[in-house]
Order: C-alpha cells, then structure tokens, then sequence
C-alpha cells in the first residue's frame, strides 16, 4: 500500500472556517450549556487575573505600616481585603467546578453525537464510496480524528479561552499600574512569538513527517504480520527484518526530532519568561532608584507595592502564553481532524426518487390486488401515476434488462447492451472470466450503482421508480465475502429477517444446511462469532451467509460464488437444500464451479462486458462455443 | 515486566541516565530564580544603587541561560531515550515475531500484533518519556520549594504545606475512582470500532438486507454506551483543575493574611516583601508538581496494560527450534510418517491426526483427498516442521524432521499455502522470494513450469508489473500460479500444493501437473486436492477422513476399495461429462 494512501500520511492542515463550524456545531448541539459553559470560563478567568489588585492594596498597608510595626492597625486595614479576596475565589472557584463538570458532559455528548452524524450518515452513503475508499482511512474518521477532537474541545479550546482572557486582563491590569513596565512585558511577548514559530514550527513539520512514517511503518507491520506463515516457508525472515529496520530507523529519526523540538520549547519559554521577569524588576527598580514619575491607567505613583504584583503578573502572563504555545500542535491536528470528519459527513448521499413501495396485499382469486394493514404473506408494488390513480402490481419476481450500458469511471464501459429476462422462478447463471461484468449486473438490479444507459425492469416497473429499500427488500443477495457480524449465530442468521423467530431462523440453517455445524460448536446458535467468525472456515461462514438470505425470503436471490468455498463433498448436501431454497424464486447465480450452474434455465456467458452466449446447458453444449470449450476444459476461465 | 521493557534501552541507557540527570539541574536552578528574586526586590525595596541590582541581574541571567541550557539538553536526552527505546521495541517485537513457529503464530491475530508494534509502543513511549522527565522533575521540584519556602519564610511555609495533603488526597482519590472506570471503557471502544469495521466491510449486506436503521441503532446504542461510562470518568477528572485552583486560593490568602503579619510585627527581620511574592511561586510550584505527579501515576497506569501486551509477545517463546549439532543437507525428497498423531494444543481433546502411517518415495507424486476438516492440511504442514508431532516421527530423506537445522529443511520442502499470500513489489520481487539470486532465466523457466508466463508477459509490464498488496491486482488463478512458481525457484526436494490450483481451470491444471511429472521427475510432489481429476494420475492418492487416513492407492485401486473415495468421484462427475480432460 503507498504510503500517501494510508490514514496517517495526509497533512494535518485544516481548511479555513473549520474552526467556526466547529464552533457552530457545539453550539447547535448544546445552544443551553455552551453559553454556560462559555460565561463559567470568563468568570474564572477574569477572577484569576484579579488577585493582583488585592496584592498590591496589601502591599500598600504593609509599607503604611512597616516603620511602626503596628500588626492590629495593619490588620483591620488588611482583612477587609482579604475576605473580599476570598469572595473573589469561591465565586471562580463555583464557577471552574460548575464550566468544567458541564464541558466533561458536553465533550463526550458531542463525540458521542458526532460519531453518529459520521455514522448515521456513512449508512446512506452510495456504495461507491466505500468501494473508492480505502476502509482502514474510513475506520481512522471514527478513531484518530475523533480523538483529536476530543482533546480540542475538552482541553485546546477552554485553555485558549481561558489564556487569551488571562493575557488581556492582565495587560491591562498592567497597563493600570505602570505602563513602562508593561512595555518591557510587551517586548518580551514578541521573544516568546519568534521563539514559538521557529522551534514549534520545527516540531510541528516533524510531527507530521513522523505522523506519514508512522502510516508506512504500520502498512509494512500489517502486510508481514498478515504473511507470516508465507514468510516462516520461505525462510524469508532475515530479508523482512532488514526492510524493518530501515523503516523504523526513518520512524525515529522523525519522531526523535518532532519530540526534541517539542521538549525543548517548555523549558525555553519558560526562561525567556524569567529573564522578562528579571528585566521588569531592574527596570522597576531603576525607575524607583531614579524617582521618575510613573506613567499609567491608575494614577499610581510608582512604589514597591506596585513592583512585587507586577512581577507575579508578569509571571502570570508568560505561563499562560506558554500554555497557548502548548496547545499549538493539538490545535493543529484537532482541526485536521474536524476537517476529514466534516468532510466525511459532507458526502453526498446515495439519492432516492423511488416513489413505488411495498406493501401487504390481499389478492382477489380474479386477480385484484387490495392494500392490507396487516402481513397477509403477500406483497404487492403501489404504484402512484401522474394522474392520481394508483395501481397495484403483485409482487412475482420479474427481473428484465433492456440494452444496458454501465460504466464505473467515465469512459470505461464494463457492460454493453445487456438484454436479458429472467422469469419468476427461473434460474440465471452468468459465466465469463474477471472482470467480464457478472458481479457489475448484479450490483445494478440492487441499484449499489446506476446504469449509464438503457432500462431494468422488476416486475414491469423500473427500478428507478422503486424506493430503494422496497427494491432491496426484494432481493437477496449471498456474497463471496461473507461478511459476518459479531453477535451469536442466531443473531446472524436473523439479520436476513429481524422479525424471524427462532425456529424460522433454525429452519432456514436447515435449509442451507448449515443446521449440523452449528449443534456441533461449542454453544450451537448461541455461539459468538467475532471478526467476522474467523473460528469458522470459509466453507461453514457461507453456509451461515446463505442461512441469512434464506430467512429473508426474497422473491428474486443473487448468489455471487456464495458457494466457491464450500467443498464439493459438502456442496452436495448444500445443494439440496439450495434447490429448496432457489424453488419458486428467480435466481441469479454466478459461480466459477460449472457444476453449480449447470442446471440453470439459463446460462450466459458474459465477455468483456457482453453477453456472447446465451441458452440453457444442453443447447450451449450443443452449440459447441465458449461456454462448451469451458465445460470441456479446452479454454482457460482467466 | 518493567525490568523487561527496559532491557530494550540499550545503546540509549546513557541518555536515559543523563535526561534526569540535567532535569535535576534545571529544578536546582529553577528553585533558586525566585530565591534570588526575592533578594533582589528587597534590594529594590531598601533603594540600593544600582551596581548592586545589576548584580543581582546578571546573576539571575545566568541562572536563567543555565536553566534553559540544562532543560533543553534534559529535553533532547529525554527525546532520545524515549523514541530510542520505542524503536528498540518495535524492532525487538518484529524480530521475536520472526521466531515464531505456527503454534506462535496461531495465538496471535495479525491486526493485535500490529496494535501492539504501534499503538501500544507509542503508549509506552510516551509513559517513559513522562517517566523519565517529569517524574524526576516533579518531587524534585516539590521537594527543593518546600526547602526554599521553608529557608525563607521559616513557620509560614509549614503553613501552607498544609495544602499539600489535602491535594494529595484529593488526586489519589480522583485517579483511583477514575482508572477503572477507564480501564472499562478501553474494551468498550474496542468494540465500537470493530463494529464500524464490520459495517464499512460489510456494507453491501447491510445495503441488500435494508438494515441501515438497524445498524443505526446499533452503533448509537453502543456510542452511547462509551459517552455514559466515559462522561462519568471524565466528570471526576474535571475535579482535577478546580482542586488545583483551590488549593492555591488557600495557600495566597494564608500567604497574604500571615505573611503581612509577619512582615509588619518582625517590620521585615523574620521575612519582608520581596520574600512575599517568592513564598507564592513556591507555593504555586509545590502544588504543580503534585499535579504533575498525578497525572504521571494515571499515565503510567494506563500504559501498563500496553507494557503488558508487549511483554506478552516478547515473552512467546517459539517451542520449534532448530536442535543442536542439526543436519544441513536434506539426501533426498522421500517422507515417511511412522505412527503419527498430533494436537493443536495440549489441551484440545481430541488429536487432529491419529495413527498416521506413510510411506512416499522420492520423485513421487501424491494425491490428498478428504472433506473440510479431514486435517490434510495438518498432515503436510507436518512435512517442514511448522508443527511438531505429539507423537510418533515424519522422516525426510530418512531424517526425522526435528534433527535438521530448519532453514535447511524449509528450504527443501517447499509449501505452496491454502492461503496464497503475495505482497506489494513487482512480480520479479516476489518470485525471488523463492531464490533471491534467481536469473530472469530462471524465473521465466518457473513461471512456465507453473503455466504462469504467459500472462505475466500479456501484462504491460511484463515481469515489472507490480503487486499490490495481497495481490489484489490479479486475478485468484492468477496469483496461485505465480504463488506455485514462487516455490517451484526453491528447486525443493518435496514440493507441497494445498489446494493451490483450486482457482486455475482443469485443462491448466492438468497441464501444470503435466510439467511437473516431466521436467522435475526427483522432486516429490504432494498434492491437497478438492478435484479428484486433479490427482486421479497420482503414483498413489491418500483419501483423508476425520484425522485418519481412509484409504491409500491408485486411482482404479480406490474406486474399487474405498467408498468416500468413490462417492467425492461421482459427485463430481455427475451427469456423464467428466472433468478432466
């Protein structure tokens, strides 16, 4: 896999405005608590930027008061301060408790409600896009994006607040009390933004290269773990191991300097805050030494109860600007991350302008159809017209394709004027080699993609008149891949038909045969399957699979190698119930095994996107053509 | 365990020794910048000249140039140390992977032993960096402030220690209600992701069954599951910053109330304001570095788990290794099981294979016949000892498997997986998988044997064409051919196919085997078949059924003896048309 396709190689830059939309998003979500939380930040920031101007009154007393060392007059004096002091510090107190409790449930509230927005719109995304998509980038929105969110919202943005409030309250709190002094303060801020965009920009770049040699590291680490076995066989162990190490070296080079850069920026921002604070307490005490006149917001005159709050609060000021260049690279990638989650949720849905439905139908013996409330086992289409009437067509299994033209890129046509008729109850088997187009039309009758030209027909209707998930309700469809869910047996099986009940869903494992397996493992249908029953072979995950179709009980199956894996002993006794379960149904079949198509009603050979045979087993063995060739082993299905 | 972890230091033990040995400077330095501080707002306060403050300036300068010099150097050390070790570990886990036999392999999944070489990595990495740095620096710092306020505000700074339990308590109790919660949470998101992973996999069966409501539902129930528990967590956390904030509240107004008190009634003998300030950067100092000690304890906590999966693996000792004094040269492609039987594991209950006699001669060809789950499979992999027996011996070339030297054996029994397994380079760089010197003569010599060589030079690239990985550019024949000429550049003395043509059509098929009887005649050649037309012409068949061996003869021997036999052929050839050719 190259590298740039790989969930951690892209760059975490985020597109302009993401932040606001963000933003936006939080408050949509909580438009009650975001205020809240928003007001209980400001309190107890702005209160904590306060003390200053308490400390320096108190200072004040105590030089009023230092020559004559009078404590009670000093104390009455100093009290008043401080009990106001205290109030100033349970009201940020009350506040940091009640922002923070609230911003630990909203953080989680809004994972939580944007992983289901991402979720709950993937689920209407066309299937394009998850056959273009690499699925490890998919799995990686769900995952690392939203973890970068989560550190966003629950720490980035409150701590940007909170320092951005800290800073301008107590520059102008310095401002109020000297403002040569603050200018000093103000120099050394410029220091500090040199010093963060070149040694956080280092770390920054590294960081993202480390984050691109992390992807090729894991990509490497997959595909040997995954071929071990192949490995172990051809004694290949050194060769991997060298390929490893050089990987891994270009790992650490980057994350070594990403870290040293990062490592290094904490304890140099700090000294340039201490050699501020020195400079403000020379230039203090350079003007108080020269008796210049203080120039300042308050008044003032310049004393040493002015100095002493002013170096806390510069102090203050540089510890919080340190806290913002800290935030820097999990604002960076927080974003990067808000990006591609957006981006995810901004895909364009799968369209639908189905207005045919499905509906319960009692039919008349003459042949009406009428609408029923309830489940009479029967299905009818309703179909709206123009004009008002509506009609019902019963459900039968009609399946007609009229000059079908398909392309999946623009330009690259896989299918051709494909015309075929597939009556209720007939069995279709397509033959031909990859890429000939077989499993292309069955993703068209389910509508996972559109034709580019010409009509299908279910039932007389066209399915693009069909909402989709009626259409779909119709169709079966038993994969290679078998795709089992975590849960037991039962639960898999009934995912055909949630309403199954339990002996539906066994009778259905006895239909494809798949019943004696399952008493045999461990727990029988209560056995839990996980990965997708990588405890199962290929051949039993099949016959599950098949199981599932059967309890769904479509008028019209796919059956795309649903029983390549399935040795031929065991198809056999598949096979029987197969034909159960194909009885009364149109079946489309596709199958590499001859043998399983042989009994077709009608078999088509597909070529390059064109049917170039067509008739039942007998009349294309007779006809002596490809499909005979095949049968006979004479041609090569490549 | 963590004596374990730390083994893989290595040439980075000398970083690792000096990261805390500079972070004790800088706290050293660090303590004394607000001591010296205070000296000089005295000196400021008492209107001393100014040759006077300036020394006190230049002082403070240097310290504050050493401080930084010292946390810097402290950071790249540490720097070093941390993604050093995390390298060593990677590359220790890669090749401990590379020394496991199948047994190894089978108990871990690929994707955990990627987690592990990744994710849990980082999480160590970054515990020994928090580690090495900030667990050293933190009860310094606490320690040498508590020294410093006490060396100069003396009773005061008693004091406001009195803070100190109250965080402490308070922080050991929030991380010990909050850890488990975590901890619980972790498989939790396991989970949720696993189900997503399903879900994208499988979208076309959610798709074709209309269940996306459903699986609406059910993410939503599980996400939900994970924001309850997490919220809970996170909300005892959120207690963290407004202890903080409270304990520092205490220390300012104690500082303030008693420090005037003390300044005024001792007028500036027992401390005076240029102590004042200082005592609340102690203050603030103290309190910071309990915090940080917190969080170093969640921190670490966390990761053990991570420690522990990496431990696990490194501590996976591959039971198959090559014996001492081993044979090299395997004499000939012969291979004899002598009463054989085998388990998976010790504990399983019932023997994959029992009572296993055979005799293959070198040069033979033989066929392997049986249902899914008659352990053919099992049987061979026996052959280059990817398993060892429970009992009884297999016996290459008259040597019992266990007294050669692996590679050697491996390299003269070459095995062609059920699961073909290609990876991402050109076809040319996956063929030398089979013999890394092989000439293009060679290759093409193979890749014909293997009916392969045609299509690779229909490809545009010919030979250069390159694989993606697993292969998925080609087709299922296409990638079992080459898979089979891959192991046919191995020149082995015994060539095993399981189930390695069963995507390659009949008249292929044939005329692969055709190859092999005519241009390698001394290589034993061990066929695992669905098709009985792939091994009908076979010097000898062996019908497998249930871990025993059913039946053993020619074709016409078998249809004669054995009934399995008999019934597998005629459900193949059902209908008169056989499939051979």
């Amino acid at each position: 896999m190259p590298a740039d396709k790989h969930p951690h190689g892209r760059r975490p830059r985020a597109k302009p405005g993401t932040l606001k939309r963000l933003i936006k998003t939080l408050f949509t979500f909580y438009p009650r608590l975001m205020p809240l939380v928003i007001v209980g930040i400001v309190v107890s920031a702005v209160v904590s930027a306060i003390p200053a101007l308490f400390m320096q009154k108190i200072i004040a007393v105590i030089e009023k008061w230092y020559a004559a060392g009078n404590w009670a007059a000093a104390r009455a004096e100093i009290v008043p301060h401080i009990l106001r002091l205290v109030v100033f510090y349970l009201l940020s107190i009350t506040s940091a408790v009640g922002y923070t409790q609230l911003m630990a449930y909203i953080t989680q509230g809004f994972l939580h409600k944007m992983r289901r927005r991402m979720f709950d719109g993937m689920q209407s995304l066309p299937v394009k896009y998850f056959d273009t998509n690499n699925h490890g980038d998919i799995m990686s929105h769900y995952t690392n994006d939203i973890d970068t969110l989560r550190q966003l919202v629950s720490q980035s943005l409150p701590q940007l607040i909170i320092s951005g409030i800290v800073i301008s309250t107590s520059f102008v709190i310095m401002l109020y009390f000297s403002i040569w002094l603050a200018l000093v303060v103000a120099s050394g801020v410029v220091g500090i933004v040199l010093v963060v965009r070149k040694i956080g920009g280092s770390s920054a770049s590294y960081f993202m290269r480390q984050q691109k040699a992390m992807g090729q590291t894991e990509g490497f680490v997959e595909e040997m773990m995954n071929g071990q076995r192949v490995i172990k066989v051809f004694c290949r162990e050194e060769a991997g191991t060298a390929d490893f190490a050089r990987i891994n070296n270009e790992l650490f080079a980057h994350s070594r300097n990403a870290h040293k850069f990062a490592n290094m920026l904490m304890p140099i921002l700090y000294n340039i805050g201490n050699v501020l604070y020195v400079l403000v307490a020379m230039t203090g005490g350079l003007l108080l030494l020269s008796g210049a006149d203080n120039f300042s917001l308050s008044g003032l005159p310049f004393s040493i109860s002015i100095v002493v709050p002013f170096l806390n609060m510069t102090k203050q000021f540089t510890g919080n600007i340190s806290q913002v260049s800290n935030q820097l690279n999990s604002v960076i990638m927080g974003l990067a991350g808000a990006d591609r989650v957006f981006e995810l949720m901004d895909q364009t849905p799968e369209t639908d302008e189905g207005y045919v439905t499905l509906v319960h139908a009692h039919i008349a013996p003459d042949g009406t159809v009428t609408e029923s409330p309830e489940r009479t086992g029967k299905w009818a289409w309703k179909h709206p017209h123009q004009d008002g009437t509506l009609t019902y067509t019963p459900v039968r299994g009609d399946v007609r394709l009229f000059d079908v033209d398909f392309a999946y890129d623009e330009g690259k046509t896989v299918l051709h004027d494909v015309t075929l008729y597939a009556e209720p109850g007939q069995k279709v088997a397509f033959v031909g080699a990859t890429g000939a187009g077989k499993t292309t039309i069955t993703n068209l009758l389910n509508r996972f993609y559109d034709i580019a030209d010409g009509k299908i027909r279910y039932d007389g209707i066209n399915i693009n008149k069909i909402r989709k998930a009626d259409l779909r309700h119709c169709l079966g469809i038993v994969l290679q891949d078998t795709n089992l869910f975590t849960g037991t047996v039962m639960e898999n099986i009934r995912y055909g038909n949630l309403d199954a009940t339990d002996e539906a869903c066994m009778e259905a494992a006895r239909l494809a045969g798949a019943h004696d397996f399952i008493t045999r493992l461990p727990d029988g249908y209560q056995t839990r399957l996980q990965g997708g029953g990588t405890s199962l072979s290929q051949g039993q995950r099949q016959l599950i699979a098949i199981a599932r179709a059967a309890v769904a009980d479509p008028p019209v199956m796919i059956l795309d190698e649903a029983t390549s894996s399935i040795d031929t002993r065991t198809e056999e006794i598949v096979q029987r119930g197969m034909d159960a379960l194909m009885h009364g149904r149109t079946v489309f079949v596709i199958a590499h095994r001859l043998s399983t198509v042989k009994n077709a009603d009608v078999i088509m050979v597909l070529s390059q996107g064109r049917i170039i045979e067509r008739g039942n087993h007998d009349k294309l063995m007779a006809e002596k053509g490809t499909y005979y060739q095949l049968y006979t082993g004479a041609f090569e299905l490549e | 365990m963590l004596k374990k972890l730390t083994r893989s230091i290595r040439e980075y033990r000398k970083d690792a020794l000096l990261t805390p040995l500079f972070v004790l400077l800088e706290v050293i330095l660090e303590c004394l910048i607000p001591f010296t501080i205070a000296r000089l707002v005295n000196q400021i306060k008492a209107g001393s000249a100014f040759p006077m403050l300036a020394r006190y300036g230049v002082i403070l300068l240097l310290m504050a140039g050493g401080s930084l010099l010292f946390g810097a150097l402290s950071g790249v050390f540490c720097a070093n140390a941390s993604c050093g070790l995390a390298r060593n570990l990677r590359e220790d886990l890669y090749r401990r992977v590379q020394d496991f036999d199948f047994e190894n392999i089978d108990r871990f999944s690929p994707a955990s032993l990627v987690t592990r070489m990744t994710t849990d990595v980082g999480n160590v990495q970054m515990a020994f960096m928090m580690a090495l740095r900030i667990a050293v620096r933190s009860p310094l710092t606490f320690l040498f402030s508590i020294i410093m306020a006490y060396v100069m505000g003396g009773a005061l700074a008693l004091m406001f220690v009195v803070v100190v339990p109250l965080l402490g308590f308070g922080l050991f109790f929030i991380a010990r209600r909050a850890m488990p919660m975590f901890k619980r949470v972790f498989p939790k998101y396991d989970r949720l992701n696993s189900a997503i992973q399903e879900n994208i996999k499988g979208i076309r069966v959610v798709k074709s069954f209309v269940r996306e409501e459903y699986e609406k539902e059910k993410f939503g129930d599980a996400s939900e599951d994970i924001r309850r528990d997490f919220t809970r967590a996170e909300r005892i956390v959120a207690f963290v910053s407004p202890l903080m904030q409270f304990c520092l509240y205490i220390d300012m107004v104690i500082v303030l109330f008693f420090g005037s008190y003390l300044i005024i009634s001792s007028t500036g003998s027992a401390m005076d304001v240029g102590e004042f300030s200082a005592m609340l950067t102690y203050g603030f100092q103290i309190l910071a570095s309990l915090m940080m000690l917190s969080m170093v304890y969640v921190m670490i906590t966390m990761s053990e788990e991570s420690g522990r999966r990496i431990v696990e693996v490194l501590d996976e000792t591959p039971a198959l290794t090559s014996p001492d004094n081993p044979v090299t040269v395997v004499p000939d492609g012969s291979v004899v099981f002598e009463g054989v039987s085998f388990k998976y594991s010790a504990r399983a209950e019932r023997d994959a294979l029992s009572g296993i006699d055979l005799r293959i001669a070198s040069g033979e060809t033989v066929g392997i016949l049986g249902g899914t789950g008659a352990s053919k499979t099992t049987l061979v992999q026996l052959i280059p000892r990817l398993y060892d027996v429970s009992e009884g011996a297999v016996l290459v070339g008259g040597v019992d498997v266990r007294r050669y030297d692996l590679h050697a054996l491996r390299n003269q029994v070459a095995m062609v997986l059920q699961k073909n397994l290609l990876f991402s380079g050109t076809i040319r760089d996956n063929l030398r998988w089979g013999d890394p010197n092989a000439t293009d003569e060679q290759m093409q010599h193979a890749c014909r044997l293997a009916h392969a060589d045609e299509f690779i030079r229909a490809l545009p690239q010919g030979y250069d064409t390159y694989v993606e990985q697993g292969g998925s550019n080609l087709s299922g024949g296409q990638k079992q051919r080459l898979c089979i000429a891959r192991a046919l550049l191995k020149q082995p003395r015994v060539l095993i196919l399981d189930d390695s043509t069963s995507a390659v059509d009949t008249r292929t098929d044939a005329g692969i085997r055709r190859a092999f009887r005519e241009t390698l005649p001394h290589t034993t050649k061990i066929i695992i078949a669905q098709r009985v037309s792939s091994v009908m012409d076979a010097d000898k068949i062996v019908v497998m059924d249930g871990g025993h061996i059913a039946a053993v003869g020619t074709h016409a021997e078998l249809l004669e003896r054995s009934d399995i036999y008999r019934e597998i052929y005629t459900s193949q050839n059902r209908g008169g048309v056989a499939h051979a050719c």
